[in-house]
């Protein structure tokens, strides 16, 4: 047999001898020098000068020969194209020949010669090829259309091979349609609006039935094309997923995670209350665990893949947290894949063996996989309340272990805990002090910084220890020398009389020393802010920090719905959209999941109403006016039984139209803005009075702010020596305000008004002073607003909305009290993140809650969000 | 789809390089080797993504294998295709080592045009390809014309992993289920989690195109018969029926059929191959508990004390026992004691290993050390890796059993009385930690 030398050929001479060995009679000797070709070939050597002579060999009847010559063609034929023209006889020829074998090779071979010339000859017969007898040479004719179209699109389209293509789905032989769809699917990519997948539930009833004959690799393209489509209703969604489940026991992973897909996919569209919508879910984990035992590398992908699942449906693997132990032997990269599940799963019931895990990780060999291990047991702190205490402990331990990169990455984590939990672990401070030297890592550093800083009170050398960082604060990284300067300008503020010097040194190192545009505008504003306004600066500086939220490093939303349309591929394995690492048009397509069915009605039955009602916002965070407006439509003048797609995008002038008659009813009704104000709010698509006016299309007439009670007397003229006051209370843009006629009925003039708030349940207080600018005449009324803010002194009132108000004038002081409507305070963008949602809900003390059902309601995205923005409101008011 | 296929030695030289698509140039070659063959890292994925080209890569012996792409490829298919690139070769000329591809690297380069079309997998079963892809490249000249089209519709046929026309004076089938057991159990001897993992192969010398249905305890199917009064078998075995967490199947197996009906029926491929794989977590038979005991005595000395305990029936033997127990760093000197077989201290490997040939069911046997640590100033604890286990048990720890294998050729005369049958039950050790 061959061995080494076929691949150690060097000098130059042995071209020649190999172009001798070429032209020999001998075919055995001819086939031994184009395998020595091919070799050097494969290591990179040039051999194109031996082409003629290579092609010369083409003619045979051994195929053996022939792949071999055909091989050196793919790769030289580029490179010598007049010379490739040679080849062509041959290749029409063999195109005829009736073994099917020989056939399918010329015509695939040729397809992947990349040479304009060639490419005209080939048309003739890959034409004949794809409507030959022997499916062999179907299906390999079939990938060649997709090969032709990437070197001529043009060439493709004019010859009508799509055509043909298309047919080709209908083709009797299943590995046929699998690699015509195949084919169809990544042209279709290059297209996107070409509509040449045109999927249609004919088409997909043939490509599920072929589905159960082709092999494992046709299945896969079958299904990734399957995943492209969206059904018409839940019901035809759901016939799909029934024929898809059965997928999920195929012994090769990449069918049972295309099938993941699409079921994932479909899931959407199925109603929640649906007894298969259990069923699914329920069949959807064993495979996903199967995946696990798979080879390493299918494990990772597997791993990628299930921390999408996951996010976007915990319920499929809550119970399975177990499997997802790190095994001593797994490699580094299924550990640290591993563990990030694990964190995502952790909740109140496994918590403890979770922990259990991650101390014994923390203790391995593998940097990485530590470190991530005790930021893991930092997460579990912050995500399940019950365990922070036996996280933090866990934590000092492993600090006291002294390992240099555990302490830093421990200390990291215990920042965030502190900001989850404020004061409730400061006690460990002095032992993050203690090894205050040892770290060397920026991270670490700043977070230090960050608890000197923010606990400066409570540690007696916090001003030592800050000026010990100070000394080589040029040599420090950015991140590190903003939070110095925070830090000292916080220890400033709460130890003004000892720090003074301290706080200027920081100051002119910022500023004056430092070539970093952010740090030395951070210097400038603490600067300004500490020599103009002392106080001011307090309130910035020391303001109360909003509280993390306990998920962190999450996808965002619409990446991973983007992300679950691409479970399998790389992109869920890069967690990066296509368009990240994909070049040109391919791939700049965004898919999006399908919208649940009947959006309106059966998912939000009325237990999961509050969560829905969040998660039912439209997916693109910023959709652009069209869309928004589309849906908006969509969603108001249909009936809300039919949610089928969205009205098509050439109706632009009818739209306009909607818009118009929109914005009429809007103005007939009467609610908030004039008319005259309508054209400026279509331009903000967030504006608040339009949306909610269309979400209140289904009925409900619930007053959403815009409503605006008539004025009432407040306070009658006779108890006021002559001074009558009638006022309501309304929002406008986002901010309260409190309307007054003030009517003077007294016989003399008045003057100097004002106004003052008791304390009362909101927190309400005039945000300005009482604007009565003329003198009030006798029997003259005046218009006067006030803008209320709600960051007053609270005290909760019996009623709760009642408000007592003292006014004051040149004669007297007058008490009166006011009862204003709830709804007032509720913020036209009550929406809020699911997550930032169920953080605020958990944050009310239980006994702040009551239940009650809620029967036959016919619960509507505008109740739903009223829900949420009382939820805001109860919240302030447990403050 | 996949734009290339590159095979390389541990060296980095390239042995095999097929390009597919036109957007993958002669430096991919050079890319992966100077980025993740030479980098000095351990591997931290085997995705790579360098100058927005992915890589994807396998490892077999000491050859690399990585398929390359500037698309959005799936990346499942693209590691199963590499799996089954893998499979293949062997099928074709034994281990995957440098001599071997480079002596066959014709074959490679013909088998690699057949099985993957402008970066498509096409059919990749070897019992498919054998009929034309030879090692000889003649005989494909001398297939008569029904020949040629019936190795096409083989190929691209409903069932591309049989051919027709098979025949076997003897009619003969074997059954191996194999599993592997897996436990990981901490040092107070819960059972943090153990799984078995089993697989079915199958051998079979069949004529014709036989249609054959596997049966097994299944609890599902036990559970739906019992209804009708027919649980002999399970009876018998004192454990009725296993409850099987997932399973997965070769594609000759009607998936839908399964799906539906929980029957298992198949034409299968002839020769060897794997029927099934499972899964299963509840009720394991755990064949070999380990008790550890672990004393530091000073800062100088470990004492270790391992107890293995075999939990299955005493008529039974296990077999190639092999107790690994890791041992510090540091260690300078061990001293064993063992009541059976042999035990070595392994310097290289940093650990004791413990071989005992045979062990019945129901003993227990146990090993005593004493290592000296040299002194160190490394602050950092020794991890106490887990100790693991290695046997091989003659049943199967899940509690599988396989109920029938029914044949059924109507073409040809033979019945299923004809076929001679032969099941075989094997429990290996997985990954068996205890920890310590």
């Amino acid at each position: 047999m061959m061995c080494d030398f076929l691949f150690s050929l060097v000098c130059t001479g042995e071209i020649f001898e190999l172009k001798a060995e070429l032209n020999s009679d001998k075919k055995e000797k001819k086939k031994e020098a184009v395998k020595k070709v091919i070799a050097s070939m494969t290591v990179g050597k040039d051999v194109s000068a031996l082409f003629p002579d290579v092609v010369n060999c083409m003619q045979t009847d051994n195929l053996e020969l022939k792949k071999l010559v055909y091989l050196y063609l793919m790769n030289y034929a580029k490179s010598q194209p007049d010379m490739a023209i040679m080849a062509v006889n041959t290749f029409v020829k063999d195109c005829e020949d009736p073994n099917p074998l020989i056939r399918a090779l010329a015509v695939r071979t040729m397809g992947c010669i990349r040479v304009d010339k060639i490419t005209e000859y080939l048309c003739e017969p890959l034409r004949k090829c794809l409507k030959d007898e022997d499916p062999y040479v179907r299906k390999t004719a079939a990938v060649c259309v997709a090969k032709l179209h990437d070197i001529n699109a043009q060439l493709v389209e004019d010859q009508g091979f799509l055509d043909t293509l298309k047919d080709l789905i209908s083709d009797s032989n299943p590995m046929v349609v699998a690699n015509a769809v195949a084919a169809l699917s990544e042209i279709a990519e290059s297209h996107p609006n070409s509509n040449l997948l045109d999927l249609n539930p004919q088409t997909i009833n043939k490509l599920l039935t072929a589905l159960n004959e082709c092999t494992e690799w046709g299945q896969i393209f079958i299904l990734d094309c399957l995943a492209n489509y969206t059904p018409r209703d839940d019901r035809e969604s759901q016939s799909i997923c029934e024929r898809v489940t059965p997928r999920l026991s195929h012994a090769n992973s990449a069918v049972v995670l295309s099938a993941v897909k699409v079921l994932m996919k479909f899931m959407e569209m199925l109603p929640k209350d649906l007894d298969y919508y259990g069923t699914l879910l329920k069949k959807l984990a064993p495979p996903l665990v199967t995946l696990l035992s798979a080879e390493p590398e299918l494990q990772y992908v597997a791993l990628r893949n299930i921390n999408l699942i996951v996010q976007r449906r915990p319920e499929i693997l809550k119970h399975e947290m177990k499997v997802f132990f790190v095994k001593y032997n797994d490699p580094i990269y299924v550990k640290l894949e591993k563990l990030d599940i694990m964190i995502r799963l952790a909740s109140q019931a496994n918590i403890a063996q979770v922990l259990a895990e991650l101390k014994e990780y923390a203790t391995e060999v593998d940097v990485d996989f530590v470190r991530k291990a005790v930021r893991a047991i930092g997460r579990c702190a912050i995500k399940v309340e019950q365990s922070a205490e036996r996280c933090v402990s866990t934590l000092l331990d492993l600090i006291q272990t002294k390992v240099n990169y555990v302490v830093q990455e421990a200390i990291v984590v215990i920042k965030d805990i502190f900001r989850k939990y404020p004061n409730k672990y400061e006690s460990v401070i002095a032992t993050l002090c203690e090894n205050l030297d040892s770290l060397d890592e920026p991270e670490a550093r700043a977070a230090m910084i960050w608890i000197v800083g923010e606990y400066a009170e409570r540690i007696d050398n916090a001003d030592e220890l800050l000026e010990s960082f100070l000394e080589g604060f040029h040599d420090e990284s950015t991140q590190v020398q903003l939070q110095l300067l925070t830090a000292i300008v916080k220890l400033f503020l709460k130890k003004p009389t000892e720090t003074q010097e301290l706080v200027q040194q920081v100051l002119s190192l910022a500023t004056q020393d430092s070539d970093n545009p952010d740090l030395r505008d951070r210097g400038y504003i603490y600067w300004r802010l500490l020599s103009t306004d002392p106080v001011a600066a307090k309130e910035v500086v020391l303001a109360e920090k909003p509280l993390i939220s306990e998920e962190t490093d999450l996808i965002e939303p619409t990446l991973l719905e983007e992300l679950i349309c691409h479970i399998g591929t790389l992109a869920s394995v890069y967690h990066k959209p296509p368009s990240a690492f994909v070049e040109g048009s391919r791939g700049v397509q965004h898919k999006r999941l399908p919208g649940s069915a009947g959006s309106g009605e059966s998912v939000e039955s009325p237990d999961t109403g509050s969560a829905a009602g969040v998660s039912e916002a439209p997916p693109a965070v910023i959709p652009s006016q069209g869309d928004l407006l589309g849906d908006l439509l969509n969603l108001d003048l249909t009936p809300p039984t039919t949610t089928g797609p969205p009205p098509p995008a050439s109706s632009g002038m009818q739209m306009g139209a909607m818009d118009l008659l929109g914005g009429g009813l809007d103005s007939l009704v009467g609610f908030g803005a004039p008319p005259a104000a309508m054209p400026a709010s279509f331009n903000v698509p967030v504006s608040g009075g339009l949306d909610d006016l269309f979400d209140l299309g289904g009925g409900v007439g619930m007053p959403m702010g815009v409503f605006n009670p008539p004025k009432t007397v407040w306070l009658p003229a006779m108890k006021a020596k002559g001074l009558e006051i009638s006022g309501t209370f309304v929002r406008r843009a986002g901010v309260i305000q409190m309307e007054m006629t003030l009517t003077n009925k007294a016989m003399s003039v008045m003057t100097d008004f004002a106004i003052q708030f008791n304390r009362n349940s909101f927190g309400l207080a005039p945000a300005g002073p009482l604007q009565v600018l003329t003198p009030l005449s006798p029997n003259q009324s005046i218009e006067a607003a006030l803008p209320l803010s709600t960051v007053g002194p609270v005290m909760k009132m019996e009623p709760l909305n009642n408000l007592q108000v003292a006014v004051k004038n040149n004669i007297d002081v007058f008490y009166f009290s006011c009862q204003y409507p709830i709804s007032m305070l509720f913020a036209e963008d009550g929406k809020m993140e699911r997550q930032v949602f169920l953080a605020t809900w958990k944050d009310i003390p239980n006994d702040n809650e009551s239940q009650f059902q809620i029967k036959d309601c016919h619960l509507n995205s505008a109740l739903s969000r009223f829900l949420c923005s009382l939820e805001v409101s109860t919240t302030q008011l447990t403050d | 789809m996949i734009g290339g296929l590159f095979i390389y030695n541990h060296k980095g030289e390239v042995l095999i390089s097929r390009v597919y698509r036109d957007d993958i140039g002669r430096n991919a070659v050079d890319a992966f080797r100077v980025n993740v063959i030479h980098a000095r890292q351990q591997v931290r994925s085997p995705v790579s993504n360098i100058a927005r080209t992915s890589f994807f890569h396998v490892k077999r012996s000491n050859i690399w294998l990585a398929a390359v792409t500037k698309q959005n490829v799936n990346a499942t298919m693209v590691f199963e295709f590499l799996y089954k690139m893998c499979d293949v070769m062997a099928a074709y000329f034994g281990k995957i080592s440098e001599e071997n591809v480079k002596n066959n690297f014709v074959l490679i380069y013909e088998l690699l045009d057949e099985i993957l079309d402008f970066g498509y997998p096409q059919n990749s079963e070897t019992g498919a390809l054998k009929t034309f892809i030879t090692q000889q490249g003649i005989k494909s000249q001398h297939h008569s014309k029904e020949e040629q089209s019936q190795i096409t519709s083989q190929v691209t046929g409903q069932i591309g992993w049989r051919r027709e026309g098979i025949k076997y004076r003897r009619n003969e089938l074997f059954l191996d289920v194999l599993e592997s057991v897996n436990l990981l159990m901490s040092p107070q001897g819960q059972v943090l989690s153990a799984h078995v993992s089993g697989r079915v192969v199958m051998k079979s010398y069949l004529s014709g195109m036989p249609e054959c249905k596997f049966g097994m305890n299944d609890k599902i199917v036990i559970d739906k018969q019992g209804k009708t009064g027919s649980t002999e078998d399970g009876a018998k075995s004192g454990k009725q029926s296993i409850a099987i967490d997932d399973c997965t199947f070769h594609q000759c197996v009607r998936l839908s059929k399964f799906d539906s009906e929980r029957s298992i029926s198949f034409i299968p491929p002839d020769g060897d191959y794997e029927l099934m794989r499972y899964r299963t977590t509840k009720d394991i038979i755990l064949p070999f508990r380990v008790i550890p005991l672990v004393r530091e005595v000073g800062r100088t000395k470990l004492e270790v004390k391992v107890v293995i305990k075999s939990n299955f029936k005493s008529s039974l033997l296990a077999q190639k026992i092999e107790v690994r127990i890791p041992t510090p760093l540091n260690t300078s000197g061990v001293q064993l004691i063992c009541m059976k077989g042999k035990a070595k201290y392994k310097a290289s490997e940093n650990a004791i290993v413990w071989k005992v040939k045979r062990m019945a069911g129901m003993k227990e046997s146990q090993i005593s050390a004493e290592i000296e640590l040299l002194p160190t100033n490394d602050k950092k604890k020794w991890a106490r890796p887990p100790i693991s286990m290695n046997f091989e048990v003659p049943f199967a720890p899940s509690g599988l059993k396989v109920r029938y294998l029914k044949v059924f050729e109507p073409k040809l005369n033979y019945s299923d009385h004809d076929v001679i049958k032969w099941v075989r039950y094997i429990g290996r050790s997985g990954i068996y930690e205890t920890r310590c």
